[in-house]
């Protein structure tokens, strides 16, 4: 049983349509990587699984239980987390502050606390009472990500981890993904960079017009293919 | 010395002013929401005192530690069951339906206890006053202004030391993101307003004990809570604090000048700080 599946999963901004069947699994331990270029539906994806768009309940199943229609704070606390795109921090609250409330919905003890992250980005310690809008986007992202895990979630969805960050930068913050698969969080990365995605990734599907058009392990995937699914026509 | 003592006691009335601020601050710097029933919640608030002391015989301060915990529930389940739905991008629904409801409580009032107006009985407290180096100052006005700090700064620790806090102002940021941590924003919301009626409960205390009061002074509270809220700066506790000692002080020297010109010279002291300082003397950072 997948730890996380999406069965025929649809997905409505008022009368626009932004995605249509999708089936996804992520299995327990896994890394996947969801590609596509802007407007493919990554992201409606990424806020159906968290929650913030709600969908019928057995279209988004977690271990085998129905979760589609539930609240994104009740999918927190199932073990679900997110790093939104843009990061969205909370400008009131400082950096620690800002970790602190990710642990609002904490799933019983596990390997993150302050200190875990603040080891993993030694960084934030010295900057913890800085208003969380004050850090260079990088280190946002960084913030973004510490207080996603701070729930210590089962599942971590990563949405567009690169945006707007220097290739050096991009290069650290990814640095941490083996660190936070180990710590027991399997991960759903949404990433424009196709070959982060695939330096990174067990598995990639690529995303058109809020369909899957392409499955299939790093290896196997041919350029040609990802291109064709990427663009709609051969390279 | 004339001129010390109306200072002194405009910086003791402005202590009552903040208290009928600090609610309206509190739901408005979390929600956006203005809530046009605060001054007749605070009446309904003050009628609760009044009921409590009349039929069980306790002190108004005991009775306030009574009322406090079912204004909160009052709150909550005004929050939860009114004024979540009408919350959102538009500011006009909370606008009007907390207006229907001011026109509401004040009818339900005095439908309940009629026109006329009444006083909580605080038996010697009300005319107690100590020296206080030059002046002599009411023990009440007093312990209403000690009241006032005291519950900001008990706000305050609330925002700023607590998990609570954190959720409070998080949401307050935005709520989306804050419920992808796990927090419920309507719960939050429904909370905040629960503790607001906490302070509205407080506020009522000194109100009904300090004058008199009848189902109809709600509205002209509410202005004085504004012109608080709005002079320190919306969002903004001690800036609360501070609006209502200006125009308590406003009041006073008014009054000292022209006892005619009391509550004219609050009102002029607001547009000035308005003029000067448009976002109030300490606006938010982010708003």
């Amino acid at each position: 049983m997948a730890l996380v599946e999406t069965r025929g999963l649809t997905a409505h901004y008022g009368d626009f349509q932004a995605l249509f069947g999708v089936d996804l699994a992520l299995e327990e331990g896994e890394c996947v990587a969801i590609i596509g270029a802007n407007g493919a539906g990554k992201s409606s994806l990424l806020r159906s699984l968290s929650g913030v768009l709600r969908q019928k309940p057995d279209m988004i199943m977690f271990e085998g239980q129905p979760i589609g229609a539930l609240e994104a704070d009740d999918i927190v606390a199932l073990g679900i987390s997110m790093v939104p795109e843009g990061r969205r921090l909370f400008p009131s609250l400082s950096v620690e502050e800002n970790l602190r409330i990710g642990a609002y919905r904490r799933r019983g003890t596990g390997a993150w606390d302050l200190d875990a992250v603040y080891a993993m980005f030694p960084m934030l310690k010295e900057r913890r009472t800085a208003p969380g809008n004050a850090l260079s986007g990088g280190q946002q992202q960084m913030v973004a990500i510490g207080r996603a895990l701070m729930s210590n979630p089962r599942v971590l969805l990563c949405d567009e981890l690169s945006l707007g960050l220097a290739p050096v930068i991009i290069r650290d913050i990814y640095a941490a993904l083996p660190r936070i698969r180990e710590a027991g969080s399997s991960v759903i990365i949404v990433e424009q960079d196709i070959g982060q995605a695939l330096k990174v990734a067990d598995r990639v599907y690529c995303m058109m017009e809020g369909k899957v058009t392409l499955e299939g392990t790093p290896a196997e995937l041919t350029r040609e293919a990802i291109h064709k699914a990427y663009f709609g026509v051969a390279a | 010395m004339i001129w010390m003592d109306t200072i002194v006691q405009g910086v003791l009335l402005g202590g009552l002013y903040a208290l009928f601020a600090a609610g309206l601050s509190l739901v408005f710097g979390i929600m956006r929401l203005v809530n046009l029933a605060h001054g007749d919640l605070i009446v309904l608030a003050a009628y609760l005192l009044l009921v409590i002391v009349s039929m069980l015989g306790l002190h108004p301060f005991v009775a306030a530690l009574v009322a406090m915990p079912v204004m909160f529930g009052v709150g909550y389940g005004l929050q939860k069951f009114v004024l979540n739905r009408v919350l959102g991008p538009d500011i006009l629904p909370p606008l009007l339906v907390t207006f229907g409801l001011s026109v509401v409580i004040q009818n339900v009032l005095q439908e309940g206890f009629s026109a006329d107006s009444r006083r909580i009985p605080a038996g010697s407290l009300e005319t107690a006053s100590l020296p206080l180096g030059p002046v002599t100052v009411g023990l009440m006005p007093l312990l209403t202004l000690v009241s006032a700090i005291g519950v900001i700064l008990a706000l305050q620790w609330l925002f700023y030391r607590t998990s609570l806090g954190r959720a409070f102002r998080a949401t307050s940021d935005d709520p989306v993101t804050a419920s992808l941590m796990g927090i419920k924003p309507q719960r939050v919301f429904a909370q905040a307003t629960g503790i607001a009626m906490v302070v509205v409960t407080i506020a009522a205390l000194y109100l009904g004990t300090r004058s008199n009061f009848d189902p109809t002074i709600g509205p002209a509270r509410l202005i004085y809570a504004f012109e608080a809220v709005i002079i320190g700066g919306l969002g903004s506790l001690w800036g609360t604090l501070a609006g209502g000692i200006i125009i308590g002080v406003a009041q006073t020297l008014g009054a000292a000048v022209n006892p005619e010109w009391q509550i004219l010279a609050g009102h002029l002291a607001f547009l000035l700080v308005l003029l000067v300082r448009p976002r109030g003397l300490f606006p938010r950072a982010t708003d």
